[in-house]
């Protein structure tokens, strides 16, 4: 990388000499991203202040549609040559992306370029899952965590007090009250094998996969027919029969029946806050907690979903510096602060946090402080620091429809778990036939 | 029929090459591209391909989930078809008398066929939804059954069919109507002169003559449901609860674009060729034989 970048640095010097209207055009930097709606605009706002901010780049934002479609279209658009600096891709492709060897390493990049960044700064959870061997592979963005919503006028009229439930017992007993005294629905999740699943295990120290959850070597055995796992899958599958637990749909399709106020107490991304904010807007109250507790089981972490932001190979070296300066802009206090403070999403670095402590943010927004204190509640352990799997949307594809096969009565919670993983080895043996 | 003579000898080849390139470019070059990638273990990003002959099949047939997804493709496939074309003929006939107002009524029921297959999906998932639809709620009067979809794969099921039928029920309409007006009077009033009710009229008479209809409609129908059906599923059920409506079309669109398993996938788009092409030349061989035209 070196000399190419100091012949073509050298070359544009040049080019600069013989042609001075060149040093008026701009660089264009495509960012292809899944973030619709509110979102959107967000990302938009974010290029405008950074394309303020300097005169040298032009990042341009596009919506390519969900995360599989932004994915998809990276990939083709990579595969015939034309690809874009930055696309942003969720957190389950972070295997495939690693793998995939069209990846530049923002580690490396940032070095190339000469942007130093302090990535100590960056909070535990958020670094491990995106780093191999210490270093960070691609620029986080977004990241959530699962959290607890409970629906504060269901409490009330439950004769409930104006507390989140601690542990998977309370979340039993509180939601069958809340079922006796009229809800529609106890408890409910949005995205259940993240929620439920992934980050349960995580959560209480369980391993995942083998290699530890895919960090040490790529994993080829999950390892939720456990115990563990079987528990906590007999507790929901008990729920759903005895009617405290309702199970409304993969992805955040559940976020439809908290928002309309159906749910008393409901777990899903930290991100939620927004949409919940809105939902509710002059019809309920709600509040915020850390995910219940199974107990008897040791202390991990919750782990992050979201997405990062990955640099794709085969652009020109000027574009890769103002892929750089944009990274630099993206980290800074100003810009980690503010947007954590208007999505929802768990600010990225240390110093963002205590910018936003210091500002008062958390003291008028107490919920958006919910998902940092139980990150910082936690262990990082093997089990906790993110789960990397090869053809993980398949593998979770695999795990929800047995969740669904569970929840439904056709399965017992053991028959589900390990139909689930026999599939999902396949998967993701699959996977490492294609990179042995 | 009269024979058209082209007096230059290149003007009717030059005249069809639209049409064949079309076709070789958007049918023949895609299809022998999937036959091809089925052979091979691919990496998403085109960095690794390797041969691994017939393992893609092998995967797919050893597979429970894809016996299961081959059934579910067949019963919902069957009852669309059948279903949908009875109920088609039954409203055609009652639409073929000779009522006040019966221009406004055939446009009406029409309108489903002009509904793209996600939308007529929205709509259904309006009607069925576990929290906000209206037939949940309904029927919470009538029974204390709960139709929770997300739940329950024959309701899960049901929905999609019912949404299938009737967007197609438009379509099938159109052709049955066209069919009953093609067939003389005279023939029923001689039938009804020697005595047959309307009943033995339809059965004697009617369906028989509308065989060639029935005959398109039902390939037509079985090829609708086999492929077009998808966005029908990606918008209601996801293939889910379990996999009980993750129908062939929609695994093969699953495994490749969300998990992006392209030989595997590819595999699965040419057993999916391969049934509709078993399923249509079986129509023509057998089916056509007992058609009347």
């Amino acid at each position: 990388m070196k000399p190419f970048v100091t012949r073509s640095l050298a070359l544009a010097a040049l080019w600069l000499v013989i042609s001075p209207s060149a040093a008026l055009a701009k660089t264009e930097i495509q960012w292809w991203h899944a973030m619709q709606g509110v979102l959107g605009e967000r990302v938009n706002e974010i290029a405008a202040k950074f394309n303020a901010s300097q005169s040298d780049y032009e990042v341009k934002p596009v919506l390519k549609g969900s995360y599989p479609e932004t994915l998809t279209a990276a990939i083709a658009a990579y595969r015939a040559k034309q690809p874009p600096q930055i696309v942003q891709v969720f957190e389950v492709g972070t295997q495939t992306m690693l793998s995939s060897g069209a990846v530049y390493p923002v580690y490396q990049l940032l070095k190339d370029n000469g942007v130093a960044m302090d990535w100590n700064d960056l909070i535990g959870p958020v670094k491990s899952y995106y780093s191999t061997g210490g270093n960070l592979a691609s620029m986080a963005f977004n990241s959530s965590t699962p959290i607890l919503y409970y629906n504060k006028d269901l409490f009330k009229k439950a004769g409930l007090p104006d507390k989140a439930p601690a542990t998977w017992d309370e979340v039993e007993a509180m939601a069958k009250k809340l079922v006796a005294s009229g809800a529609k629905c106890g408890y409910s999740s949005a995205w259940p094998s993240w929620v439920l699943m992934e980050n349960m295990h995580a959560l209480h120290d369980q391993p995942f996969a083998d290699h530890a959850n895919g960090f040490d070597g790529l994993a080829t055995t999950l390892k939720i027919n456990g115990p563990f796992g079987v528990k906590m899958l007999e507790t929901l599958a008990r729920g759903s029969k005895e009617g405290w637990f309702t199970y409304n749909g993969r992805l955040s399709k559940a976020e439809a029946n908290m928002g309309g106020g159906e749910c008393g107490i409901f777990t899903s991304s930290s991100a939620y806050i927004a949409g919940l904010t809105r939902a509710s807007e002059g019809k309920f109250a709600w509040g915020t907690g850390s995910l219940p507790k199974m107990t008897g089981y040791p202390q991990g972490n919750s782990i992050i979903g979201g997405a990062t932001l990955w640099v794709l190979k085969g652009s020109k070296p000027e574009e890769y510096k103002g892929v750089a300066q944009f990274f630099r802009y993206l980290a800074s206090t100003e810009n980690q602060s503010w947007w954590a403070g208007v999505t929802g999403y768990v600010p990225l670095t240390n110093a963002a946090v205590k910018a936003m402590e210091a500002s008062g943010h958390f003291q008028k927004n107490p919920q958006q402080k919910t998902a940092i204190t139980q990150m910082q509640a936690g262990k990082t352990t093997p089990n906790s620091q993110g789960i990397r799997l090869g053809n993980f949307v398949s593998v979770r594809d695999a795990i929800e429809e047995q969740m669904e096969n569970v929840f439904g009565g056709k399965k017992t919670a053991k028959q589900g778990l390990d139909d689930a993983v026999a599939k999902s080895n396949d998967i993701l043996k699959e996977f490492a036939a294609l990179y042995k | 029929m009269k024979r058209t003579v082209f007096r230059n000898r290149w003007l009717p080849y030059a005249l069809v090459a639209p049409q064949v390139v079309i076709t070789l470019v958007f049918f023949f070059w895609p299809a022998f591209d999937s036959v091809r990638l089925s052979l091979y273990r691919a990496s998403p990003f085109g960095d690794r391909l390797i041969y691994v002959g017939l393992a893609n099949f092998q995967r797919l047939f050893a597979d429970d989930a894809y016996l299961r997804s081959a059934v579910a493709s067949f019963v919902f496939s069957f009852c669309v078809t059948i279903v949908g074309l009875a109920l088609a003929l039954l409203l055609a006939s009652l639409a073929n008398a000779k009522i006040r107002g019966l221009a406004v009524y055939r446009s009406l029921l029409l309108w489903p066929y002009g509904i793209a297959p996600a939308i007529a999906g929205i709509i259904w998932l309006f009607v069925f939804h576990p929290s906000y639809g209206v037939l949940p709620y309904v029927l919470s009067f009538v029974t204390a059954y709960q139709f929770n979809w997300f739940l329950k794969g024959w309701v899960a099921m049901t929905l999609i069919i019912v949404a299938a039928i009737w967007k197609q029920f438009g379509y099938n309409l159109a052709f049955y109507l066209a069919g009953l007006q093609a067939i003389e009077t005279s023939v029923l009033e001689a039938a009804s002169v020697d005595g047959a009710g309307p009943i033995r009229r339809f059965f004697a008479i009617v369906f028989p003559l509308l065989s060639p209809v029935t005959f398109f409609l039902f390939t037509l129908n079985m090829t609708f449901s086999f492929f077009d059906t998808f966005g029908l599923v990606h918008s209601v059920t996801q293939g889910g609860p379990g996999d009980a409506t993750s129908i062939m079309v929609y695994r093969a669109w699953k495994d490749g674009f969300e998990g992006l398993q392209l030989g595997y996938s590819a595999a699965q788009s040419v057993v999916l060729m391969a049934v509709v092409i078993l399923l249509t030349a079986l129509q023509f061989r057998y089916a056509e034989k007992k058609v009347t035209y």
